[in-house]
Order: C-alpha cells, then sequence, then structure tokens
C-alpha cells in the first residue's frame, strides 16, 4: 500500500504542476489544491505502513503503529490549505469581476519598461499614461 | 512565565479585541498601537535576558522534546526580532497618519497584528513545522493586506504573489515531512543530532530543498521574478512593512537552516546565487522608472549582500549577514515610507513626473537622503558598517569573484540612488502634460507620516553611532548559530 501511496502523491504533483503552469486562474487554484493534497498524503505516508493506527500504548514498542506526530502536522495542513484555497477562489472570482477574464495578465509596468529601452535612442519617451499599452494588448488579443 | 511567548501571543489575543473593537477606529488604534508597541518592548527584554543569560527556550503545554511546539530565542532572532518590531511600530503609526486603516470593513488593524505574530514566531520557533504554521500566519495575513479593497492591477499582481508564495508553503510542507521521514523529527535541537547522521547525498538533496523554498520567500535569484512584480502596486504602507520584514525572514530561516542542518556542501551553491542576486537586482533597477519599482529591484540585491556573508560561513560572514539583515530592514522600510511620502504629497511616485521636490518639500529630501546613502554603503551610515563586515568577510575567505560583484552591485546602487534623487528632488518640477511650467509651491507636510518616517530615519543611526556594540554583538550572534550545540543545551535544560 505504501508504494501505490507513493504512486499516488507523484501523480498529484505531477498533475498539480501541470494545472499551476495553465494561464486561466481557475485551472492554477485547481491545482494548487492538488498540489496541497499531494503534500498532505507525503505527510501521511511519511508517518509509517499505510492502515497502521496512531496510538502508541503503554507498553509499545512502536510495531505495527503510525507516527501520530505526521497525521497531526496533516490535520494543520488541511485546515491551512482549505482557508487558502477558500481566498484563492475569492481572489480569482475577484479577478474575474474587475477584468471580465479569468486569464493571469501581464505585466504593464514591464512592458513599459521593455518598450522604452527598444526605443532607439534609448530616451526616456514615456509620458506615463496607459494608451500604448492599451494598444500592446489590443494586439496581443487579436 | 517565560518572555520568549509573549511576543507570539500578545498580538494574536489582541487581534480578537481589535476584531471586537471594529465599529470604533479610536479603540482599534489603540489596541493596535498599545500592543506594537508592547511587543517591542518584551522583545527588547528578550534581547537583555538572551545577552546576559544566554539562549532562552519554552516547550508550550510541557510536552516532552521534540513533540511539543518550542520557542527558541538566541541572540540572532532576537536582534531580528527587535529590529522588526521597531518597523512594525513604525509602519504602523505611519499608516494611522494616512488613515489607511480606515477603509471598511475594519480588518486592517487586526490583519496587521496577525503579521506581526506571524513574522515574530518565524523569528522565535524552534521546529520546522511550526515554521510552516508561522509562515502562513504571516502569508495569510500578507495576501490579505495585499489585496484588500484592490483594484483591477493589484487583483492582478496580487495574484502572483499569492500563487508563488503558496506554491512555495506547499513544497515546505513536502521538505518538512520528507525530513520526518528520514530523521523522525521536525526539532531543530533533535535535528541538529540526528541530521548529520543521514548519508551525504540525502543531507544535500534535502537542505537544498529547504535553502530553495528559502529563497524563493526572500527573493533570491532565480526566484525573485514575483517581488518587483507585486510589491509596487501595493498601498504604501504594505509594501514598507513587506519590504523591511518578508524576504528578511526568509534570509533569517536560510540562515537558522545551514546553522541547524550544517549543510557545508551547498556553500558553493549559496556563492554563486549571492553573486547572480547582487547584481542582477541592481541592475534590475537602473531600467525603472518608478520610485517604487526601483527601492523593489533593491530589495533583491541588498538580500545578495546578506546570503553572501551565510555563503562565507565563517564567524566574519555570519556577523556581515547578521549586521545587515539589522541595517536593512529600518533602511529599506524607511525609503519606501519617504517614497509614500512624496506620493501622497505629489501624486505620483513616477520620477520623470517628479522634479524640485528639495524646494518644495525639503524635509522629505532630507528623509530620502540618509537612508539611500545608507542602503549605497557611504560611511558613516549604518551601510557601510554592514558592507564592510560582508566584504572583508568575503575577501578573508579568498571568494574574490563573489567580492566583486558585490563592489559592482555597490556601485550601481549608488548610480540608482543618485537616479532618484535627480529625477525627483532636484532639478525644476516636471512640466505638465501640454508643456506648462510645473508646480513650484511648497508642499503640505503632514505631521504624523513626516514625524514616523524621521524617527524610522534616525533609528538607522542607532547601528553606526554605536556600531562597536552592535558589531560585537553581531558577532556573539554569530558564534552561537556557528555552535549550534549551545542551542541544544538551551532547548533540553529549559
Amino acid at each position: 500500500m505504501t508504494l501505490v501511496l507513493a504512486i499516488l502523491v507523484a501523480w498529484l504533483f505531477g498533475v498539480g504542476t501541470y494545472l499551476v503552469l495553465q494561464r486561466a486562474l481557475t485551472r492554477i487554484v485547481l491545482g494548487i489544491g492538488l498540489l496541497g493534497h499531494g503534500a498532505v498524503m507525503l505527510l501521511i505516508t511519511v508517518g509509517g505502513r499505510a492502515g497502521d493506527p496512531p496510538i502508541v500504548g503503554k507498553d509499545d514498542d512502536g510495531v505495527g503503529v503510525a507516527a501520530p506526530l505526521p497525521q497531526a502536522f496533516a490535520l494543520t495542513a488541511i485546515v491551512i490549505g482549505f482557508g487558502v484555497t477558500a481566498f484563492l477562489l475569492a481572489l480569482a472570482y475577484r479577478s474575474w469581476v474587475t477584468t471580465n477574464n479569468d486569464e493571469v495578465q501581464d505585466d504593464i509596468e514591464d512592458r513599459r519598461v521593455a518598450r522604452r529601452t527598444a526605443d532607439d535612442e534609448g530616451q526616456m519617451r514615456d509620458t506615463g499614461d496607459h494608451a500604448d499599452i492599451v494598444d500592446d494588448e489590443a494586439e496581443a488579443e487579436s | 512565565m517565560n518572555l520568549v511567548v509573549l511576543p507570539v501571543i500578545i498580538p494574536l489575543f489582541a487581534t480578537g479585541l481589535s476584531l471586537l473593537a471594529h465599529r470604533t477606529l479610536l479603540l482599534q488604534r489603540i489596541i493596535g498601537v498599545a500592543t506594537t508597541v508592547g511587543s517591542l518592548g518584551i522583545a527588547i527584554a528578550l534581547l537583555v535576558e538572551v545577552e546576559a543569560d544566554g539562549i532562552q527556550a519554552h516547550t508550550i503545554g510541557a510536552w516532552p522534546a521534540g513533540v511539543g511546539i518550542t520557542l527558541v530565542a538566541d541572540l540572532a532572532s532576537s536582534m531580528f526580532l527587535v529590529v522588526s518590531l521597531v518597523v512594525i511600530v513604525v509602519v504602523q503609526v505611519f499608516a494611522i497618519g494616512q488613515g489607511a486603516d480606515a477603509a471598511r470593513p475594519r480588518f486592517a488593524q487586526p490583519v496587521y497584528l496577525v503579521l506581526a505574530a506571524g513574522v515574530s514566531m518565524s523569528f522565535l520557533t524552534g521546529d520546522l513545522f511550526n515554521l510552516f504554521v508561522a509562515f502562513e500566519v504571516m502569508l495569510i495575513a500578507s495576501y490579505v493586506l495585499l489585496t484588500f479593497g484592490a483594484g483591477a492591477a493589484q487583483i492582478r499582481t496580487g495574484m502572483t504573489y499569492v500563487v508563488i508564495n503558496v506554491l512555495a508553503s506547499t513544497m515546505l510542507l513536502s521538505t518538512v515531512g520528507l525530513i520526518y521521514g528520514a530523521t523522525g523529527t521536525v526539532d531543530m535541537a533533535q535535528l541538529v543530532t540526528r541530521f548529520p547522521e543521514l548519508p551525504g547525498p540525502t543531507q544535500l538533496a534535502l537542505g537544498l530543498l529547504l535553502l530553495a523554498v528559502f529563497a524563493i520567500k526572500a527573493a533570491l535569484f532565480p526566484f525573485f521574478f514575483w517581488l518587483p512584480d507585486s510589491y509596487p502596486t501595493a498601498p504604501i504602507v504594505v509594501t514598507a512593512v513587506f519590504a523591511g520584514l518578508l524576504t528578511k525572514v526568509g534570509v533569517y530561516t536560510m540562515i537558522r537552516a545551514t546553522s541547524i542542518l550544517g549543510l557545508d556542501d551547498a556553500r558553493t551553491a549559496l556563492v554563486v546565487v549571492a553573486s547572480i542576486t547582487m547584481v542582477v537586482g541592481v541592475v534590475g533597477a537602473i531600467v525603472q522608472g518608478d520610485m517604487k519599482r526601483i527601492l523593489s529591484f533593491h530589495i533583491i540585491s541588498q538580500v545578495g549582500y546578506m546570503i553572501m556573508g551565510l555563503a562565507v560561513g565563517t564567524v566574519a560572514g555570519l556577523t556581515g549577514a547578521v549586521l545587515y539583515v539589522v541595517h536593512h530592514i529600518p533602511v529599506k522600510t524607511a525609503l519606501f515610507l519617504v517614497s509614500g511620502l512624496v506620493e501622497q504629497a505629489t501624486g505620483t511616485a513616477t520620477l520623470n513626473r517628479l522634479g524640485g521636490l528639495v524646494r518644495r518639500a525639503p524635509v522629505v529630501a532630507a528623509l530620502f537622503v540618509v537612508p539611500a546613502l545608507s542602503l549605497a554603503g557611504i560611511p558613516p551610515f549604518s551601510g557601510f558598517l554592514a558592507k564592510l563586515a560582508v566584504i572583508s568577510a568575503g575577501l578573508d575567505a579568498e571568494e574574490y569573484v563573489m567580492v566583486a560583484a558585490s563592489l559592482v552591485a555597490s556601485l550601481l546602487t549608488v548610480f540608482s540612488m543618485s537616479k532618484i534623487w535627480a529625477g525627483a528632488f532636484w532639478g525644476s518640477p516636471a512640466e505638465g502634460e501640454n508643456g506648462e511650467p510645473g508646480d513650484d509651491s511648497p508642499l503640505p507636510i503632514d505631521k504624523v507620516t513626516v514625524g514616523a518616517t524621521a524617527a524610522l530615519v534616525l533609528a538607522t543611526l542607532v547601528v553606526p553611532i554605536f556600531g562597536g556594540e552592535v558589531y560585537d554583538l553581531a558577532e556573539r550572534a554569530a558564534e552561537q548559530l556557528l555552535d549550534p550545540a549551545v542551542y541544544v543545551e538551551a532547548v533540553n535544560n529549559q
């Protein structure tokens, strides 16, 4: 069973990484959720042989018992993961409300700097307004 | 009751009070300032105690060693704690002066206190898993501060920040799990003895994984890209406190991890990363045209100097790293607060729309000059002391390439600081869009925000004035860090 769990952890990490690399925010949030599950499964797997109970009796030599500490870690991590995922979903929704778009946007100031450096004389032609950037975005979308 | 526990518990308790007081802004502010000032007092008392009686430790709930949550204060962590809380108090007063905490619903003050608790816990924890929890407490507070009531631009950059930090936290959790699997403990004192028993490659893999996670938090090359993207769009008080504290918590954990786990094999990697970080950060700063973005790129470059001290790994190197953190936290925050003052008075922080501020607001100009020269490492300011310590340690260790990189970065820092000075403070006010002459009237000075910034700038002068004492303290902190046996003994004999 431990091998199955190890493969499951690897699978969750793989799928999670793939989703995080997407451009749509909802997929990123899902990917982060899967990565979090992968980490929790890893903690459980680390605690001992799959299926063993996390109880230590008084005259126990530790055989047939899973370590209770990673299970406590896992519980904490699940609670934190839940909070963070809820926050991320709220943020993704807010992003969708403000931009009407579910995609990760580029950094406007970065583009402005890149544009300015690309200018022939390299002189500061930046007027501070966003008109050129808006053009840029229109081009990018078409 | 041990003092170690209080800087974590008090802000968390006050958060509850602050939430209850959400109807009365004045009451919230009184609770907030009383809490942070009180925590600062406790942190100073803790530093005095650690200085006199050695490392202080306390395991919560009287659990046996390795099971309970242990909080430990040694010289390095209590020094960082004091400096961080100074910054937290100053930024809080600045925010009150700006009215940044008045927005409804009134979450700003409570969340800020959670941030203070998270930062304190990150410095004091003696347990890797608790470090993960401390990071989460700190980061969740920072997510809220960064995106609270935000517009589209801030949401976009906030998303980058949140996603990269959540990913780093997941990696940290996995690494902690793997370390537990390999050693059977996450208690730092137990790791001191158990970690070296692992086979060499396992040690190196786990150590590098841990350092990589902390490098994301500290914004080291090649993990720095999120920082200049997300910091400049946030409200200035948020950026100021993040810039001062969050990356430095990452640096502290890197220092702590190398102290606990040894990791001598990772030094070469740290040397390379530190050299590239110093240069890349400052080169990024040079092309920027906005004060806040220039300063954000500088954070990256400056973090490189701290890691340079750590990479050298001798007592002198670590002394330099500790001094650098102590110097950098207030100086960086002061610079961001000054850019906040400029933005507050003129409505922009874009350099080619500013100018002539030295006549329009001489006080603000003076407040910029001191930390800017300090950041560039000009004597007699604190940056000179810190840079001298790091670079002389690098020369002693014969890391000439890294020293050369640091000198180049230092020169370019002067250049970009003078770019801000020339763009915003010197010259005549920028012309309007249709070529009409710019406004040359004196700018109004807000007493609270300027006073808070001035207090922080004066605080940065403490380091050069008491240079000898501060250096001695940092040197003793470095000796403690290099001798984890003292740490183990303090945790076991609490």
